[in-house]
Formats: structure tokens, sequence, C-alpha cells
């Protein structure tokens, strides 16, 4: 017993050791007794321990995440946990740059902003750009190299195409065939011309769905080289829009082109002396630039051309009125006017353009011509028809396809799937393992533009460094990488190839800046081509005038378009651009047929009914949504839908429109028949009423209106007197944060709701839940028709929340979860949220979005990575609304008080107004009298959605204006 | 002899006429038997109606049982409502079923107060009725809640956060009104319980019963002490309900007339509310007693007199409710404001809801005015069938105020339809199942008539034989 004394002791009855004492330790201490010391438990120790590890080896197969808990050593320079950091970068589309700033955090892109020095974007962004990032994370994305369908290796990939180009190199490269989209990366093309000066027998195919056919070949027929036209609509007194939708994103250079044409309108509302711009369109579909136009003529795409044709004649030779009226502008306002021939427009109505606008001496003032963008351009239709031919003569052996979806959407006259089977070696790199690779041996996936390093020239040749911003997800390969296995350099990689290219091509000593630079500014300095003066274009002879003027036969006409929210069905996968309403309509997830109420009466179908249409024997089904403002005798149907391996998102939403396309009517055509099936088809619509409905939400007034009554947005009944309340009102001392939305400027063009759903983390909800009334996009931009049913002028306003200053919704909240603050923002507290909704129903904006379920996604984990840590993530039953980006608000005081000066003026940019390319949304602090917003706020334009409500809205709005030709206008 | 035999009370349950408050021929005993009568049966000598109908009942309780499971694992998304509609059946059902709580602290308190002796049959009943209509009213806004479980923060409850609820929110005066109410109405109801406990608790047979209601009987012994008190409390009592009769569903209209929305922006609304709660509280105090008072063989009890008593009630009150529509739409087009008159227009014709603003119009309006017929009031038949089509009327009011208001408001945009789905209505009939399950169990274990207040009636009526209502 002596050993198991104690050597120190506490107390005498620790000393003693009494039972009791035991009894009062145990009692007390109940855990105490060690299980070391009892031989029986230790082995029990040792076989747990014994078969963790075996588990831990068994559970070793799959790759666990590597995490680094070590700090940094060195600290990357400028990289603070908590600051977002901006790389410049690029996006193509259709092989079109466009400058980007993506917002990184800890490494992790979370938002797209434009590049401010990007001469096509000016720091705007459209919508695909905005959603862009969420296609990174896309966990549909194709993960790895297969091989027949089963997983496969880089390495193997490797030996498989080195193996099918030495085959073809025995012959020179016969047989051997690359197929790519519109190519303006130099990097590539040099590389892919570099392989073909090797296998001078192999052969290159370009081909994009809806790239500018027409355009190239409209400078070719007038030119007889390939040009390529830039539009100064700033310059522009008078614009003559044939079907161009130069204000949405289907056209290179949109965002410049609805910054410069913006500014115009601007300027002339602020300042009397300034002429106002005027817009002609002639199109079949209401359009974002059409709902800007001045005067909107209705006719088929057929149609336009012979308004081509009747404007060609010029003069008095005019057939129709508006024609007459049309040209007696233009020629009023000769050099400082703009013809503009729509992208999906017949070659020879391009060429008509060039004509007339050389004729109108228009050239070198406001239509400026470049040499061409694309790397190689080339007639892609007949690029694509060559190829077709060759493969089912069986004289292509092997098929690389870099990019791209042919066997969804090549001219279905083609049956290019069936040449398809015909090659023995179909190799496909591709974002998805979409339509094409499901056929094809290998697929390799792509990496996404900013896991790449690439390079592209802008819509004025600019070209631009594309640098990654995260080591690809997916383990992804861009196409240089590919073609790098071709030219034996399998192990360069994408970064050295095109650092490679530029240094090559660099004169002078100074690379090492000059790449610096470039990377940080995103546009290399001086690569913006230069004007040239094109050749006289060729005349327009009367046979040609009568032969295009003839060109409208009677029947029904079908008209092919990319969608307005997914394009060419690249972007299909895209939920936030699938939950987009398409700004004519407001309708999400889904594409239709597009039908004028008196054609829709004519041939018995109305919105809901699926019909079959039928072109050229190809029948394709689809619901009918009669569209005000369309054409009569036109239909027109979007590409994009009918996706079959698209992911999750887009599979077996909408009908394929490519199925009914010919080669010999690409855009348009004629002999279409529509059956009518069944009905009862369920659209998702974000806004159902399609008219004010004698109210006056958008107020409009001509310019001639505006000067005579300059007060007629704000008319004495709808204001309300500061004394009407019997408190004084709350003094906002220090900030006093408000917005001003132009509706003279904003196009409708969505890319405002897009940056708020990726700024604030806006979940997706899906069809059904949008067609019950559940969308959550903060910022929605609503759409109303005025006018007649068949001609409507269709307007765009953008409601964010209009942070009232005499709030409704929180008088009415029982927790105290939406509240005041002392800047004047209307703050949701989501903890304190309970989730009655009152708010809502007290809100006269309905501006509020409820979760109704759990929107947001918790489980998907490569979607976590979209998130803009800044903002939480709401859960169900939580109320949410715009907050004025008060993340962003808050930053700007941070860093504004950091450095021990006040918040100026353009500080702080929300994300709508970051990426509105018509500088629509201005944001700032009402208390500085000399900052934008307050300066706009003085404006006579400047009104207040129901102001008269006694709200006291922070949001005004500046009303249209119009400017139509007296000569012209109705009644 | 057995209690449950129909020979066992001295007396026969026939209709004494639309005069008299009691059958002839009744003593103290027989009324205590008669009503007492109906506790003691043995179980499976309860009226086969009465199995049947809370089979039914109790298969509803379970439907909402379903229904507000998936309602817990989901969201509030799976009902109908969206963004304009906010609010729908969940609010439709609550103010629905406040206004139906209306009628048994309207009979039990002002009725009490202004001594009018044909109540006294029909107030426990009621009384009950009220507590069971308020516990399923109770239920709608816990339920409708984006996050029930945080309920409690609508409580003024002190915490680590130093949060209170925001007192300028209608929603938390609701909260005050409505449990107030409860609390009241409970009392008063249990109160007016004890003699009787203790009457059940001398003529149980069995032991169990006798010790349960001993229990509840909270040692009453009948002594002139403990009736003094009594009455004083009661009387006390009434005195409290009585002003909430009127502000209970007054607060309850403030949800919708502070708002701004066109249509619930109306300084109509508390009055009309109150006159249409007690309105739709005397329909289902009929719609109930009717059934019940056949089927226990109560007519002699519930007598003709008194289901045209509360007949009056209704087209009173009924035509109060009209003036509340015929001036709410008065004033839309008499104001000349642009968005309330188009609230009118809306709820009238142009909206998808036009057609129930006038089956509103003809259940609460149209029909109830045969009740101006003397022949119409004394058919029971007649009678049952305008309390249940006044029934549906007051529901369809709620949802026009409700839900056909938030479908058009300012912002053309944004105007949207409410389509109930399976789970709106499953809670809704649920409700209905749980109110129904409580009656029926109500009727079957406590004495659904107040038995000293009928031998009080027994007593005046005995003293003095021609003594009836208003002589």
């Amino acid at each position: 017993m002596k050993s198991d004394e104690p050597l120190y002791w506490r107390s005498l009855e620790e000393l003693a050791s009494t039972d009791d004492f035991r009894a009062f330790v145990e009692d007390e201490f109940p855990n105490r007794t060690p299980d070391w010391n009892d031989p029986e438990s230790r082995r029990g120790f040792l076989r747990v321990m014994g078969a963790s590890i075996l588990l831990v080896g068994a559970s070793a197969c799959t790759r666990q995440p590597k995490e680094v808990i070590v700090p940094y050593v060195r600290q990357p320079e400028e990289l603070i946990p908590g600051n977002p950091l901006f790389y410049a970068t690029a996006m193509s589309v259709a092989g079109i740059a466009t400058g980007v700033l993506a917002e990184s955090h800890l490494g992790r892109p979370t938002k797209i902003e434009g590049n401010p020095e990007h001469p096509a974007s000016l720091g705007a962004t459209d919508a695909a750009m905005q959603a862009s990032v969420l296609t990174l994370y896309d966990p549909d994305r194709s993960q790895t190299v297969t091989r027949n369908g089963s997983i496969s290796g880089w390495g193997s990939f490797i030996t498989a195409l080195v193996g099918a180009r030495d085959v073809a190199g025995l012959k020179k490269g016969l047989g051997f065939r690359i197929l790519t989209g519109t190519v303006t990366s130099p990097t590539l093309a040099t590389q892919i011309q570099n392989f073909l000066a090797e296998f001078p027998a192999a052969k290159w195919h370009q081909y994009d769905p809806c790239g500018r056919h027409s355009v190239r070949s409209g400078a070719m027929a007038a030119f007889g080289k390939p040009l390529n036209t830039i539009y100064r609509f700033d310059r522009a007194d008078v614009i003559v829009s044939l079907d161009a939708d130069f204000l949405s994103s289907t056209v290179p250079g949109s965002l410049r082109y609805a910054r410069d044409y913006s500014t115009r309108r601007r300027a002339a509302a602020e300042n009397p002396n300034v002429a106002p711009p005027r817009l002609y369109i002639a199109e079949n579909a209401p359009s974002v630039t059409g709902s800007m136009a001045d005067h909107h003529f209705r006719m088929t795409a057929a149609g336009v051309a012979g308004f081509t044709a009747d404007l060609a004649r010029g003069g008095t030779g005019a057939a129709s009125p508006e024609a007459r009226g049309v040209l007696k502008d233009l020629e009023a306002h000769r050099g400082s006017s703009i013809v503009i021939a729509g992208e999906h427009q017949a070659p020879q109505v391009h060429a008509f353009v060039h004509a007339i606008n050389q004729a109108l001496g228009n050239v070198g003032k406001t239509v400026i011509y470049t040499d061409p963008v694309e790397a190689n351009p080339l007639d892609e239709i007949s690029s694509i028809v060559d190829l077709v031919k060759d493969m089912r003569d069986g004289a292509v052996e092997t098929l690389l396809i870099l990019g791209g979806n042919p066997v969804y959407d090549a001219p279905a006259d083609l049956s290019f799937l069936d040449a398809l089977k015909r090659v023995k070696l179909r190799v496909h790199s591709g974002l998805y393992s979409n339509e094409t690779a499901a056929w094809c041996h290998w697929h390799v996936p792509e990496a996404h533009y900013l896991e790449s390093w690439s390079d592209g020239r802008a819509y004025d040749g600019t070209a631009s460094i594309v640098q990654p911003l995260i080591m690809p997800l997916y383990g992804g390969k861009t196409a240089h990488e590919v073609m790098n296995i071709l030219a034996n350099r399998a192990d360069q990689s994408a970064h050295d190839t095109v650092r490679g290219y530029w240094q090559a091509n660099h004169k002078g000593d100074d690379f090492d800046d000059f790449w610096q630079i470039s990377l940080h500014d995103g546009v290399i300095a001086g690569t913006s081509f230069p004007e040239k003066l094109p050749p006289a274009a060729k005349a327009i002879d009367p046979a040609a005038i009568a032969s295009l003027g003839a060109t409208a036969p009677a029947g029904l006409e079908i008209v092919f378009r990319p969608d307005p929210c997914v394009g060419d069905g690249t972007l299909s996968n895209n939920a936030w651009l699938q939950e987009m309403p398409k700004p004519q309509n407001k309708m999400t997830w889904d594409n239709a047929v597009w039908i004028s109420s008196k054609s829709a009466e004519h041939y018995g179908v109305t919105t809901g009914d699926v019909v079959e249409i039928e072109l050229k024997g190809r029948k394709v089904a689809g619901p009918v949504w009669i569209m005000p403002g369309q054409a009569d005798e036109s239909l027109t149907i979007h590409f994009g839908y009918g996706r079959t391996r698209a992911g999750k998102v887009a599979d077996g939403i909408g009908f394929d429109a490519y199925t009914l396309r010919p080669t010999d009517a690409l855009w348009q055509g004629t002999g279409v028949s529509i059956r009518r099936k069944s009905d009862g088809y369920k659209f998702a619509n974000t806004q159902h009423t399609q008219t004010m409905e004698e109210r006056d939400p958008f107020r409009a007034a001509t310019y001639a209106e505006f000067h005579k009554d300059p007060e007629f947005a704000r008319p004495e009944e709808k204001r309300v007197a500061k004394d009407l309340s019997l408190f004084p009102l709350w003094e906002y001392k220090q900030h006093k944060w408000g917005m001003s939305i132009d509706l003279n400027s904003c196009t409708g063009c969505n890319a405002c709701t897009i940056a708020c759903q990726s700024e604030n983390n806006i979940p997706v909800v899906g069809k059904e839940e949008v067609a019950k009334g559940r969308h959550m996009n903060w910022l929605r931009v609503d759409r109303y028709f005025k006018g007649p049913l068949e001609d409507p002028e269709m307007y765009f306003q953008p409601v964010p929340c209009m942070h009232c200053e005499d709030a409704l919704c929180e008088l009415v909240c029982p927790v105290a979860a939406t509240v005041h603050s002392a800047e004047g923002l209307n703050e949701m507290v989501y903890n304190r949220c309970v989730g009655t909704r009152y708010c809502s129903n007290n809100c006269p904006y309905k501006v509020r979005r409820f979760n109704f379920f759990l929107y947001a996604d918790w489980n998907t984990e490569s979607l976590f990575g979209v998130r803009n840590p800044d903002v939480s993530v709401r859960s169900r039953g939580v109320m949410e609304k715009c907050s004025y980006c008060i993340q962003r608000i808050n930053s700007a005081k941070i860093d504004a008080e950091k450095q021990d000066r006040p918040v100026k003026d353009g500080d702080i940019v929300t994300a709508c107004q970051q990426a509105c390319p018509a500088q629509a949304i201005v944001f700032g602090d009402l208390n500085n009298p000399n900052s934008r917003v307050a300066k706009l706020k003085r404006q006579q334009r400047d009104y207040g959605l129901l102001e008269e409500l006694n709200t006291r809205p922070r949001t005004t709005y500046l009303a249209r204006l119009r400017n139509p030709n007296p000569d012209l206008e109705k009644g | 002899m057995k209690p449950e035999d129909q020979e066992f009370t001295s007396v026969a349950t026939l209709d004494p006429g639309p005069d008299k408050v009691i059958g002839p021929g009744h003593d103290y005993g027989s009324v205590t038997d008669e009503i007492g009568g109906v506790v003691f049966r043995p179980f499976l000598k309860t009226p086969r109606q009465m199995f049947i109908g809370f089979a039914f009942a109790f298969l509803l309780v379970n439907l909402l049982m379903i229904a507000v499971t998936w309602l817990f694992v989901r969201g509030v998304g799976v009902w109908g409502i969206n963004m304009p509609v906010a609010w729908g059946f969940a609010i439709v059902n609550f103010v629905w079923w406040i206004g139906i709580g209306h009628a048994g602290t309207l009979i039990s308190a002002i009725l009490l107060l202004l001594k009018q002796d044909w109540r006294t049959s029909i107030n426990r009943f009621s009384e009950a009725m009220t507590l069971f209509a308020v516990a399923c009213a109770g239920m709608f806004p816990i339920l409708h809640l984006g996050r029930p479980w945080l309920a409690y923060w609508l409580l003024p409850y002190p915490n680590t956060m130093w949060m209170w609820p925001q007192p300028r929110s209608p929603l938390i005066w609701d909260v005050f009104a409505v449990s107030t109410y409860a609390t009241v109405s409970l009392l008063f109801w249990f109160t007016g319980l004890i003699p009787d406990f203790a009457t059940m608790r001398d003529k149980a047979g069995n032991s169990t019963a006798r010790k349960i209601f001993g229990m509840l009987a909270m040692g009453w012994r009948n002594s002139a002490k403990h009736w003094a008190r009594y009455q004083k409390a009661y009387l006390l009592l009434a005195g409290l309900s009585t002003p909430l009769v009127v502000s209970v569903h007054s607060v309850v209209s403030f949800d919708f007339a502070v708002a701004i929305l066109p249509g619930w922006h109306t300084t109509i609304f508390p009055p009309y509310f109150v006159a249409g709660a007690i309105y739709s509280g005397f329909a289902m105090v009929l719609t109930l007693a009717i059934p019940v008072r056949r089927w226990y063989h109560l007519e002699d009890l519930i007598t003709m007199r008194h289901i045209e008593c509360m007949s009056k009630v209704m087209l009173g009150t009924g035509l109060i409710v009209a003036y509340g529509y015929a001036m709410e739409a008065f004033m839309a087009w008499y104001s000349g404001g642009q968005f309330e008159r188009y609230a009118f227009v809306n709820r009238m014709w142009a909206g998808g809801y036009w057609w129930t603003y006038w089956v509103l119009i003809l259940c609460n309006i149209l029909i109830p005015q045969a009740l101006w017929s003397r022949r119409v009031r004394m058919s029971v038949r007649a009678v049952f069938a305008i309390a249940l089509v006044v029934n549906v009327g007051m529901w369809l009011e709620r949802f026009v105020i409700v839900v056909t208001s938030l479908t058009r408001d300012f912002v053309p945009s944004s105007w949207g339809m409410y389509y109930p789905t399976i789970w709106d209505w499953s809670t809704y009939l649920g409700t209905i199942g749980v109110f129904l399950a409580l009656m029926f169990l109500f009727v079957r274990v406590l004495p659904a008539i107040s038995i000293f207040e009928m031998r009080e009636v027994v007593h005046h009526t005995a003293k003095e034989p021609t003594h009836a209502l208003g002589d």
C-alpha cells in the first residue's frame, strides 16, 4: 500500500484515502478513472485505432480536398483576405472579345465587371457576360477526358491525337480537318496556320451558327473583299436600322453602341441646344433597339429587304411614304447619318446599305471601315457545307472540333450527324459534353475563359490577353493546348504559347513591361485596326433594286434568331440566363413561336397553343406566343432550346429551332405552314399585364412637348408637399443615398438584372416557381406596351427598391426586420425576419422577394464558389430585396475612412449601375449637391414612381423623350 | 330506468314553440337529468351521428397533420401564395375563424349584461365554439410564417439581443388582441362551468368521472358564499369580455386598414369587421346547434325561440355588413382616387376573381333577406341552410378582401393571380376538422348547456308562468 500513497496531497481525507473520500471523488468526477491503466481497455483502444487507420486507407480511394492550414510564408502582393482583387481579361462570344474585369475573392472569381479601358466595354457588360461566372462553376460542365464515353486521360488523348496526325502526315495532312468557331485569337490562328503550313492538305473549317455570315458576304458583295464596319452612333443624327438590333448583344460592339447612342440621347435631353438623334427601325419582331426607336416600321423580314430597295431607289423614287420620309431625313443629314443593316438580313441588303452610306457621305464620319477582325475571314456556311460534303464522301479521316456543337446547331439540311458518323476519328473539345461530344470518339473538357490563357480581338480589332483567375476546376484544356499537341509541343502551356506569340510579334526589347501592362490594362495598346477607306461600293443597278424589292413573296414567313437570353445555345445551361425574362415578353425558361395577333387570328391559334411548323419538309412543334408589335404573316422562333445534352438546367426545355433551319434560309424563309396540335401550354412569365392600365408608371413625351411643358413628368397633382406630415422629416446629416434611372437611355437589356443576381447571390427558382410568381430578381425590368395591340410602343422600366423615406414596409413589420438606416437605406435584416410577408403586401412597388422554399442551393458544392462572400445567402422563409448594394457602400466608406477623406461622388458604384451599357443608372449621395445623382434629380424630367402616395422614394426616374419625324407622325 | 333512456326525463322533449325558452313541465331535476344525461350516456349509446361526425372530423384532423408536416418540411411555398399575393388562405381562414369566435363572447357577455334570458341554453355551447374557433384561428398566423419556429419573436420577452417587437405593426396588436381574447374567453367559459362541474361530480356514477369532475369543480360546495362570489366574478368577467367583442375584430381589421393597399386601406373596416364577425359567429352557432339539438333531443331546451332570436341577430348584423359593402363601394367612387376606384372595378368585374364578389353578395346579402319572413325563421331547415350560406359568404368576404385586393395593386407590371393548392385546402379543411372534433368531444364529455342557469330559467318560469323574453 505504501506505493499507492500519493506524493502530494491536498487534504487529510485524500491522504487517508478513505472509502468515503473515494466515493465522494467518484461521485464528483465520474469520468476521472483513466482506462489507460486497464490492460483490457488499452487493447480496445489499440483495436479501434487500428481499424481507423485501415478505414482511412480505404477511404483514400477518393481524393481528399487539399486543405492547407499554414499561413502564407510570403504573402502575395495585395492579397488581403476579405478584399477582392480585380483582374483584366476578356470574354469572347462568337469569337469577338469584350474586355472584362473579373472580381476575385481569395483566388475565386465571383463577379464580372466591364473593363473601362476596353473600347467595346467602357466598363459595361451585357447579361451573358455577367452570367458567364456561373458557367465557370457549373457542375454540369464536362470534367474529364472521355474516350467512347468512358473516362480516359489527357496522356492517352495526346497519344491518340498524335497518332492520327502522324497517319494523316503521311499524306501531308490529307483527311485531317479542324472545325472551330469564328476565330479572332491571333495566337490560335497562328497555331492553326502553322499546322496547315506543315500539313498543307489538312483543312481548317469555321462555323458559328449565329455568326456574321451576312455581314461578311455583304462586304464581299459591295467591296469585293471582307471589311469590318464600325458605327459611330455618337456622331449620328439620323439612324436607320434595317432590322439591326445594334443595342442588343447579338451585334459585336453593342455595348459601345449603346453607350454612344445613349450619350447622345442624354445630351439632347439635358441641353436644348443639342439636337436629339432620331432612330428609325424596320423589323419583323420587336427588339430592344426597336423600343428606343422614334419610328417603328413593322414589316416582315423579307419586307425589310423591299424597304431597303425602296431606300436605294432614292429621292422620289421610293414607293412607300415611310421610305420617302426617311430618305428626306437622311438627305438632310448627309455625313451625320447611319444606315445599318441587320446581322440577319440578306448579304444583298448589306451591300445596298454600304452603297447608301457611301452615297450619303457617311463613310469615314459615322461609318468606319477597317480590316476584318476575324483572323481568317471566310464564308462559314460554305465552309461547313464543304466539310459535310467531304465527310459524306469519306474524305475526312480525323475531325478535330475545337468548341462548338455542330451536331446540334449545323444547318438541318446538311444532316451533319449522318456525315459525322463516317469520320474515322472524331475529337471534340468543349465546355460541356454536349450533343456533338456524344458522337465523338474523344472528348476533352475545355477550359472556361476564366481558367484560360488566350487572346482575342474586339469589334474594332483591339486585342486583349485572356488571363486565368483560377486553375481549371475540371482539368479543362484550352484550344491552344490541343493545338500544341499537333505541333509536338504537348508540354507547352497555354500561357507560354500566348506569351510566345506576342513576344515573337513584339518589336523592341521592353517585352516584359509590354506584357505586364497589357495584362493589367486588359487591352494591348495600339492594336485597334486603323480606319480604312473602302473602294467605291458596287453601284446599285436598277435590276438589283428590282430583284431585291421583289423578294417579298406572299405567304407566311419564318424568321430564325438567337434567343435574347441564351443566344445560339452555348449559354443554355446557365440558369441565370434561363430565368432572365426575355425583354419583349418577360418569358423565362422557354422559347416560343412569336406571331402577330392578326396572323394568330388568321391561322386560328392563340398563346399557349402548340403548333407544328413545317418548312421544306422539316417539322418542329412549339408553343405560340402572340407578340404585340410582331409583323403579320411572320413567325419568329429562337435558337438555344430543345437541348438534349446540355446539362441539368437546359435539357428538355423549349423546342429546337435548328431542326428547321436550312442553309438556303439561314435567317428567314417562306413557304412555312403551321398546324395547331394542342393547347394549354403553360409559360412562365414574370409580367402578366401588358399595358399601364391607364396609369403612368412610365412617362414619355416628345421633345416638342417637353420643351412646351418641361414639368410634364411631374404634374402638380402628383407632388406631395413637404409639410404634409405632422412630424418634422428626418434630417439625413451625413449621407443621403439615392438613385436616378434614366428611362431615356435604358434599353431594357437586362444586364442590370443579372449583375444584381451575381452581386447579391440571388437564387434561381425554376420554371414552376416563376410560373407561380415567385421569381427572385431584386431588380426587375418592367415592360409596358402603349398604343394599338398590333403595333404598340414598347417601354422598359427597371424597378429596384425605391428606398422610400416613408417606407411602408417598415411600418408593418412586427419584428423590426426591415428598418431605416441613418443614411436613408431601407435595410433588410435577414436574421430577424420571421416571414410574415406583410412588408411585401404593403409595398406599393412590389419589389420585395420572398424565399417561399429554400431557394438558395446549399448542396451543390461547386456553386458555392460563385457566391459573393460580402452578401448573406438567404435561407427559407426570409424576405429579401434590393439593398442599393450596401456592401459596396460600406466598402467605399471604409476605404474613404482609411484614407481620411470623405466619400467622393463615384466611389460607390452599384452592381446594376456598373453593368449598364447605357449608363442609365446613377447612384450617389443626395447631400452632395454636386454629385451626379443630385444633379440628375434636379432635372425637370425627374419623377418618382407613385410619388403621390407620399412614400418619398429615393429611386427616381428621368422621363423618356421621343424625337419623331413630324412628316411621319401618325394622325 | 337509466339516464340514457329517452324516458329518463319526466317530461317530453318537444319543442314548446317560438315564445318559450324552455319546454313545459320541466323542474330542476328534469333539467339536470336531461343535460347531464348527454354526458353520462354509456359510450356505445352515443348517437350514431356523433360517431360518424367525429370520425369524419378526425379524418380531417389527420389531413391537417399531414398538411402541416409537409408545410414545415418544405416551407410556405407549398401553398399558392406568391408575389404579389403574399397572403392567401392562411389569413383568410384566420380572419374567418376569429369572426366565428365572436358569437360566443357576444352571447355570454353582452346578452348577459342585457339580461336576455334566451341566451342561457346556448351560451355554454357558443363559448366552447368561440374557444375552438380561436384555437383554429390562432394556428394560422404561426403556420403562415416563413420561419414558424421563430413565432415567439412576436412576443415582448426580454432577450440578450435587446430586441422588442415593432409596436407600430398591426400584427403585434393582433398578438395581444387575440391572446387576450383567448385567455378571457377561456376563463369565462371555465368559470361558468364550475357549478355544473360540481353537479356532474355529484351525479357521476363512475369514480374516475367523479374524480375528474371533482378536480374541475375546484371544491364547489354550492354554499351561499360561493354563489355570491361566483356571481360577482361572472359579472366582472362579462364586463371584461364586452369590450373585447368590439376590440378583437377591430384590431384584426387594422391588419388591412393600416396598410396602404387599395381595398384594404379603409376606415370603415373596424365596425364592419365586428358586425361581420357577429354575423358569421351566429351563423356558426346555428350550424352547430341545429344538428346537436336534434341528435340529443334537446328541442325543449334549445327551442324555436332561440333559433328565431339568433336568426334575427343574423339578419340585423347582415344588414350592417351590407351597409359596409355599400359604403366601401360608394367611397371608392366618391373619393375619386384612381387606385381605390380600380380596386372595386377589379373586385366587381375586371379581375380574375369577380365571381367571388358576386357569390359573396348573394350569400351575405341577398339570401339572408329571406329571414324577414317569419315562416323562414320558423323553419329549422331553412335557417340551417341560410346559416351555412352565410358561413360560405363570410369566408368569401375575407377572400375578396385579402386576395383580390392583393392581385392588382399599384404597379400593373406586378399584378398576378393566386391559385390555392391542395395544401391550402387541406389546411383549411383540417382546421374545420379540429373545430368539429373538439365540438363533438365537448358535447360528449361536458354539459353543453348550462345546467344551473337552466335551473334559474325553470325557477323564473315557475314563478311567473307567462314570463318570457321581452315581457
